[in-house]
């Protein structure tokens, strides 16, 4: 197994005189094989991008553990076993401008890669070019640019362009493609999946996209306020929903084609 | 004018003029908009839709300009029309506009009720109790809480705030009610709801035909009756909603359709189709067609030649040299 998600708890605490209590993650618990594309779905304020953030090691858990090739994450503590993580495990983010700092060229971030990989050979300016080119985006466009000159979408293929040349085991995807215009979709999907045929990697997708999630994973989680509320194989899922708030979500999605009734 | 039009737009150019020239927002448009239908009008963002809709209306302001074109509205031609009888004539009372901001541009000291006072009093001059009485009558009709009516936009959801915006912009029974990206910011079952309001005041007769400006297909196939879709300030196909699902015809369009993901087994089965290369800058948009260096189909004559809107099959227009009048 590569990763472990065991009964995941995340408390919030918020106010400075009346402290109250926010559940924001709670029992949350999966599993996610090799070359296995899952989606964590839900929508906002379900707890789906808390849950990633404990998974990446940048949120500390109230309780539960997350367990990668067998080691617990959150007892890793020294920087050659934190290495071992980062090196394997990439993340994509909702809002791609808080990836990057604003002072530095976007080069900067996946030149980056190549300290991770304890890669030093004279081909790095091609490799990253040839990333830049294999999520549609030409080099002589944004290498040398600063963040805030690029679009949304650019930054958000910026990220993914990293996890090319890092060939990671694990991407978390939040959102991967909101910010992207329906045409360039396609090309960043099928970069995760030459990923999963070269590299075996594994893919969680953090969205509130079910056609998204239907259309690329092995298995869909449905998030509501915290919990999972169901779990299964997108054609489980979207035909027989077990739960009533993913039966209320599957009615309520538009679709291509077939019109709602009485529209 | 057919007698079935209820808008008809001939030779459209609006234009933004900037320091380094004129941004070809819309281009040589002709459209018509007939009675008792709506028309969902689809294209990727910077394609000038929100644009087009503010010309067909007349919503025409510096640095925006209408360079040629007319624009006949319920008979009357608006394109000539100044700004004082739009105001006074056209706008609220012909044709109404849910402008894209409309959720964030709310006066947040004013209540609902303010709102409705503004659109009415500035139309009719009718005493206050009447117009209140008005506004109930039609949130009652629309399945919207009266008590909506007294609260501030902060104490309303975004699917409540845009219903009654809606409702508010249609008090005075526009033939033609345009609303440009209703649902973008709601999730899925508040914008079911927003959906089948709409659908209500085309079956009450509130409104007679509606333009839906979006750039998410699927909504069009629940709300449309026909889908004209726009790329770089022009119009490059339009026909009614089924056969631009099932047969679009221009590679734009085949290509957009094809990058749409819903939960559908068709839609896992067909795949998805990117387009290479970015929209052109329509400060300088590309001789001929203006889709021909991103087309995988693209011919010689593509490179200099417009290709023009032409009825195809029946009442499919489209704008592609792959498909000459004559064949």
């Amino acid at each position: 197994m590569l990763l472990e998600v065991r009964d995941l708890k995340k408390v919030f605490h918020v106010g400075l005189f009346k402290r109250k209590e926010i559940l924001a993650v709670d029992k949350v618990s999966f599993n996610a094989d090799s070359g296995k594309f899952l989606s964590l779905v839900g929508e906002s304020g379900s707890g789906k991008t808390t849950t990633a953030k404990m998974i990446l090691r940048l949120l500390p858990p109230t309780s539960g553990s997350v367990i990668f090739k067998g080691r617990d994450v959150w007892s890793c503590k020294k920087i050659d076993e934190l290495r071992w993580y980062w090196k394997q495990v990439h993340a994509i983010f909702q809002d791609p401008y808080a990836s990057y700092n604003p002072l530095h060229k976007i080069d900067r971030i996946l030149y980056q890669v190549f300290d991770l990989m304890e890669h030093s050979g004279s081909d790095k300016e091609k490799m990253v070019k040839e990333a830049l080119r294999e999520v549609g985006l030409r080099p002589e466009e944004v290498l040398g640019k600063y963040p805030h000159e690029l679009s949304g979408g650019q930054r958000q293929r910026i990220m993914v362009a990293r996890c090319y040349l890092l060939e990671p085991k694990l991407i978390l995807a939040d959102e991967p493609i909101s910010m992207i215009d329906a045409s360039t979709r396609a090309s960043v999907l099928k970069l995760f999946s030459m990923l999963r045929e070269e590299h075996d990697t594994s893919v969680i997708f953090i969205t509130h996209d079910l056609g998204l999630a239907y259309y690329v994973s092995d298995e869909i989680l449905i998030m509501y306020k915290g919990l999972i509320v169901e779990k299964g194989s997108p054609d489980e899922v979207l035909d027989h929903p077990k739960d009533s708030y993913t039966k209320r979500l599957t009615e309520d999605i538009p679709l291509l084609y077939r019109k709602w009734t009485g529209f | 004018m057919s007698i079935l039009a209820l808008l008809e737009a001939k030779g459209v150019k609006a234009y933004y003029s900037v320091r380094r020239g004129y941004v070809q927002a819309v281009d040589n448009v002709d459209l018509v908009i007939n009675k008792g239908t709506t028309l969902g009008l689809a294209g990727e963002s910077g394609c000038g839709k929100s644009t087009l809709v503010n010309t067909l209306m007349m919503n025409v302001k510096p640095p925006l300009h209408l360079i040629e074109g007319t624009i006949i509205l319920d008979s009357k031609v608006i394109s000539d029309m100044g700004m004082s009888i739009l105001k006074k004539n056209i706008w609220g009372v012909i044709v109404s506009l849910v402008p894209q901001s409309a959720l964030n541009a709310l006066m947040p000291t004013k209540s609902i009720e303010g709102f409705v006072r503004d659109v009415i009093g500035h139309h009719m001059s009718v005493s206050d109790s009447e117009i209140m009485s008005m506004a109930k009558k039609r949130f009652e009709e629309l399945n919207l809480p009266v008590e909506a009516l007294s609260m501030y936009p902060h104490e309303l959801s975004g699917g409540m705030k845009q219903r009654s915006v809606i409702a508010i912009s249609t008090l005075l029974n526009p033939k033609l009610l345009i609303v440009d990206e209703p649902t973008s910011a709601l999730d899925v079952s508040t914008q079911k709801q927003v959906l089948r309001m709409l659908i209500d005041l085309r079956k009450t007769g509130i409104t007679e035909s509606m333009v839906f400006v979006t750039h998410d297909i699927a909504v069009l196939k629940q709300i449309a009756d026909r889908i004209t879709i726009m790329y770089a300030g022009k119009i490059v196909e339009s026909a009614p909603t089924d056969n631009m699902l099932y047969d679009p015809k221009h590679p734009y369009t085949y290509s957009l359709i094809n990058a749409v993901v819903t939960p559908e087994p068709e839609v896992r089965k067909r795949g998805l189709t990117s387009i290479p290369g970015e929209p052109p800058n329509l400060l300088d948009p590309p001789k001929g067609c203006r889709f021909h260096p991103r087309c995988l189909k693209a011919m010689d004559i593509c490179k200099s030649i417009e290709p023009n809107l032409l009825e195809r099959w029946g009442n499919h227009l489209v704008a592609c040299h792959l498909f000459p009048s004559n064949s």
